[in-house]
C-alpha cells in the first residue's frame, strides 16, 4: 500500500439504521486535492463524518485506510492523532472553553500521539508564538483566541476558526465540509486563499463544496460526484467546472438508479 | 482550563490519614454530660455553657428534616470532641509532626507564604495553627479562632454571636450551637480593607468524627475582606458529620466575600448553615463550591436589612457516584432598593444527584428591589439526576424579579468535535465541564481557580474518595 494515502474501500454507512453510503471507493494521495460534489442529501457530509469516526455513522461494510493501516474501528481522537482532520460545516459551540486553551490541548495531543491525559502540554511560549504567526497569516485579531470556541461566532468567524485549527494541527489529510456555506462571496474567496496559504497543497484535501470559488485557489486534481450514496463519476477539474455550469440533472438522467435512490432517501428525510 | 496534574497522586493528596495522637478524645455520643465536658475543657464562661445546653435541648426536640437529602446518621455513634494538641502554634514547626505533615501535604504553608494575609488551620475540633500579617493586626484586624475570641473579645462575641443564626433556626444549627468548637472569628475595623484573602483550612483525620466549627465575621463600616475556606478528610468506611454555622455581619458600606471550596470525603454529611446580614449599601458575596461529601445541604443566605444592600451568590455543585449535592441560596430583601443575584451551576455524573434549592423573598415595603436567579445544570449520563426547587415569596409588587433555569446534557456533537481534534473522550468531557463552570471560576482568585479546576478534573476521573 502507498504509505501516503487516505483510502475508502467499498464503504457502506448507515445513520440510525438508514443506509446512506452504499459502496464508496476513493483514494487520495498526499499532495492531491479532491473535490467532492453532489446534490444535497447525496451523502457528502456522511462520508466526511464517517471518515473522521463520528459515533452516529455506522460502517456496516467496507473500510477506511490511512497510510495502509485500517482505521475503520479507531476512535476519533486516534484518527486525529494519525493526521486526519475535518473542518466542520456547522462547528458546535463549546461555551466557557477558550479557543487557545482548546487548541493547545489539541496540538499537544496531535503532535505527541502517545500523550496521555494529564501529561505535559506543549510549552506555552512556543504555542503562543506559533498561534500568533498563524493568526497573523489568516489576518485574525489576537483577541479571537481568547473567545469561547464557536460561541457566538458569525458564520465567517466559525469557518476561519476551523481553518486556523487546521493550520495549527497540520494534518496529513483534511476534509473540508462545505467550508463555503453561509459565507458571502468575499468571505469564500478569503477562505479559499487561506486554505492555500496554510499549506493545503502539502496535505491531501477532500473539499466538499457547491461553489467553484472555494476551489479557486485550490484547483482539484480529481473531482468525484456522489449521487444516492455512490460515486457515479470521477474526473478532473473540468468535471467540477461542468457541474458548476450545468447542475446535476444530466447526471440524474445518466444514472437513473442512483437518482431513484436519491429521491427515495430525500423522501424519507422529509418524513 | 488549568493544566492537568498527576491524578492518582492528587487523589492521594487528600485521602491519607495519620496516627491519632490526641491529648483528649471525648467518648462517643451526645448528651448533657458531653456538652458540659466540652465547655469545661474550654474553660468557658457560664453564659456560653448555658447557651450550649439550651441548644442541645432544641436539637433533641427537633426531628431530622425529611426534605432535601436522606440523612442517615446515628448521632450517638459519633465523636463530638477531639482535642489534637495542647496549644495553638504560631509557626508550623510548633505543631506535632503528623499534623504539620498533614498541612504540608495539603499545601497550606506554601499558600500562606505566597498570597494569604492570614491562616487558621483546624484539625479535628481545634484550630491548631493561626497567623495574621502583622500590619493587619496593627490596624486592628482580628483573626483568631472562635474559642480564643470568647476569651479575648468577650464583648464583641456576646454582642453578635448567634444573632444571625439562633439555635432554633434548624436542627443542625442547634447541634452546632451545643457542641461547637473551633472556627474563625474575624473583626475588620471601620474603613480597613484587607486586600489579601484570609484563609481557614478544615481537616478531619479521625474516623466517625464530627466537626462543628463556628465562624463569626464582623466587617465594620466601609471595611472589606475576603475569607476563604477549604476542607478535606480521608475516606473511611463509616459516616462522619460536619455541621458548621457561619454568621457574617456586613455593616454600612462593607464588602465581604466568603469563598468555600468543599472537598470532603464522600462519606461525610455536610449540613451547614451560612447566613449574612447586610446593612446600608453593603455587599455580601458567597462563592460556594461543593465537590465532596456524601450529602451536602447548604444554602448560603443574605438578609438585606437596609436600603442599597446587595447580595451575590455563586454556587457550583458537582455530584458524582454516591453523592447528593442539595445546594443553593437564600436571599431576603427586607428593605427597599436592595438587589441580589444568584448564579448556580451544577454537574451530575455517574449516578450523582444535584439539586438547586433557592429562596428569593421580598418583604413588604422592599420597593424597587431587584433579584435575578440563573441556574444551569449539566447532566453527564443517563444515570445522573438534577432537580431545581426555586421558591419565590413576594410581598411587594414594585420589584424586578428574574429567573432562568436550564438543564443540558453533554452533547454527542460537542464530544465529537473535541475528539476530532485529538482529545480523548475523558479529556473532552473534562474540558466541557470546565467550560460550563468557567463563568464562576473566573470570579475566583487565580490560585483558587486552579484548585477548582483541579478538583473538577479529579471528579471527572470518578475515582475520588
Amino acid at each position: 500500500m502507498n504509505p501516503e494515502t487516505l483510502s475508502v474501500v467499498d464503504l457502506h454507512v448507515t445513520v440510525e439504521g438508514k443506509p446512506i453510503l452504499k459502496g464508496v471507493n476513493l483514494t487520495i494521495r498526499r499532495g492531491e486535492i479532491h473535490a467532492l460534489m453532489g446534490p444535497n442529501g447525496s451523502g457528502k457530509t456522511t462520508l466526511g463524518l464517517a471518515i473522521m469516526g463520528h459515533p452516529r455513522y455506522e460502517v456496516t461494510r467496507g473500510r477506511i485506510e490511512l497510510d495502509g493501516e485500517d482505521i475503520t474501528h479507531l476512535e476519533p481522537h486516534e484518527r486525529a492523532r494519525r493526521g486526519l482532520f475535518i473542518a466542520f460545516q456547522r462547528p458546535v459551540a463549546i461555551p466557557g472553553v477558550r479557543l487557545a486553551d482548546f487548541l493547545r490541548h489539541a496540538v499537544s495531543n496531535v503532535r505527541n500521539p502517545h500523550r496521555k491525559e494529564g501529561e505535559e502540554l506543549i510549552p506555552m511560549r512556543e504555542f503562543r508564538k506559533e498561534l500568533k504567526e498563524k493568526m497573523d497569516l489568516l489576518r485574525m485579531d489576537a483577541d479571537f483566541a481568547r473567545r469561547y470556541v464557536n460561541d457566538g461566532f458569525s458564520g465567517g468567524e466559525m469557518k476561519r476558526a476551523e481553518i486556523l485549527q487546521m493550520a495549527m494541527l497540520r494534518p496529513k489529510f483534511a476534509i473540508l465540509d462545505e467550508t463555503d456555506s453561509g459565507l458571502d462571496v468575499d468571505a469564500v474567496r478569503l477562505a479559499s486563499q487561506s486554505i492555500a496559504e496554510i499549506g493545503g497543497r502539502q496535505m491531501g484535501l477532500l473539499i466538499i463544496t457547491h461553489h467553484e470559488r472555494l476551489l479557486e485557489h485550490n484547483p482539484p486534481d480529481v473531482t468525484h460526484v456522489l449521487l444516492g450514496g455512490r460515486i457515479v463519476e470521477t474526473g478532473g477539474r473540468e468535471l467540477a467546472d461542468r457541474l458548476h455550469r450545468e447542475g446535476y440533472d444530466q447526471l440524474r438522467e445518466k444514472y437513473p438508479e442512483a437518482a431513484a435512490e436519491e429521491a427515495a432517501l430525500a423522501g424519507e428525510t422529509k418524513k | 482550563m488549568a493544566e492537568k496534574v498527576d491524578v492518582i497522586g492528587e487523589i492521594r493528596k487528600y485521602d491519607f490519614r495519620v496516627d491519632e495522637r490526641y491529648v483528649f478524645k471525648a467518648r462517643k455520643g451526645l448528651d448533657r454530660e458531653i456538652v458540659a465536658e466540652i465547655s469545661a475543657m474550654k474553660n468557658e464562661p457560664e453564659w456560653m455553657r448555658d447557651f450550649r445546653l439550651k441548644a442541645l435541648e432544641v436539637f433533641e426536640s427537633r426531628p431530622t428534616p425529611t426534605w432535601g437529602g436522606k440523612i442517615d446518621v446515628d448521632f450517638q455513634d459519633i465523636y463530638y470532641y477531639i482535642k489534637p494538641t495542647d496549644r495553638q502554634g504560631h509557626s508550623w514547626d510548633e505543631l506535632p509532626e503528623e499534623i504539620k505533615q498533614t498541612f504540608d501535604r495539603l499545601g497550606i504553608p506554601e499558600a500562606e507564604k505566597k498570597f494569604l494575609a492570614g491562616v487558621k488551620a483546624q484539625y479535628e475540633s481545634e484550630v491548631v495553627y493561626g497567623s495574621l500579617r502583622e500590619d493587619l493586626a496593627k490596624r486592628g484586624v482580628v483573626f483568631v479562632d472562635m474559642d480564643t475570641a470568647v476569651r479575648e473579645y468577650p464583648d464583641l462575641v456576646r454582642e453578635y454571636f448567634s444573632t444571625v443564626i439562633p439555635p432554633t433556626d434548624n436542627k443542625f444549627a442547634a447541634l452546632n450551637s451545643a457542641v461547637w468548637s473551633g472556627g474563625s472569628f474575624i473583626y475588620v475595623p471601620p474603613g480597613v480593607n484587607v486586600e489579601f484573602p484570609l484563609q481557614a483550612y478544615f481537616r478531619i483525620n479521625a474516623a466517625q468524627m464530627g466537626q462543628f466549627e463556628r465562624t463569626l465575621i464582623i466587617v465594620d463600616e466601609g471595611a472589606s475582606c475576603h475569607y476563604v475556606e477549604g476542607c478535606t478528610a480521608p475516606m473511611y468506611s463509616s459516616e462522619s458529620l460536619h455541621a458548621a454555622v457561619v454568621e457574617v455581619i456586613a455593616k454600612r458600606g462593607a464588602r465581604v466575600r466568603y469563598t468555600t471550596i468543599q472537598n470532603w470525603a464522600n462519606n461525610i454529611y455536610n449540613l451547614v448553615t451560612k447566613r449574612a446580614v447586610a446593612y446600608r449599601d453593603a455587599l455580601v458575596e458567597w462563592v460556594d463550591g461543593n465537590l465532596g461529601s456524601r450529602l451536602t445541604m447548604k444554602y448560603p443566605a443574605v438578609y438585606m436589612l437596609e436600603p442599597g444592600a446587595r447580595a451575590e451568590i455563586l454556587s457550583v455543585a458537582f455530584a458524582s457516584k454516591g453523592q447528593h449535592q442539595d445546594a443553593g441560596a437564600k436571599v431576603v430583601h427586607a428593605a427597599p432598593y436592595t438587589s441580589s443575584r444568584i448564579v448556580s451551576k451544577s454537574i451530575s455524573k455517574s449516578g450523582g444527584r444535584s439539586s438547586y434549592r433557592g429562596l428569593v423573598k421580598i418583604e413588604r415595603g422592599a420597593k424597587r428591589s431587584k433579584s435575578n436567579v440563573v441556574c444551569d445544570a449539566l447532566i453527564l449520563d443517563p444515570q445522573s439526576r438534577s432537580d431545581t426547587y426555586p421558591y419565590i415569596e413576594l410581598e411587594e409588587q414594585d420589584v424586578m424579579i428574574g429567573h432562568e433555569a436550564s438543564v443540558s446534557k453533554i452533547g454527542e456533537e460537542q464530544l465529537f468535535y473535541l475528539c476530532s481534534r485529538g482529545l480523548t473522550e475523558a479529556e473532552a468531557s473534562t474540558m466541557i465541564v470546565a467550560g460550563f463552570i468557567e463563568p464562576l471560576v473566573k470570579e475566583l482568585p487565580m490560585e483558587y481557580a486552579v484548585e477548582m479546576n483541579r478538583l473538577i478534573a479529579l471528579q471527572m476521573e470518578g475515582s475520588v474518595g
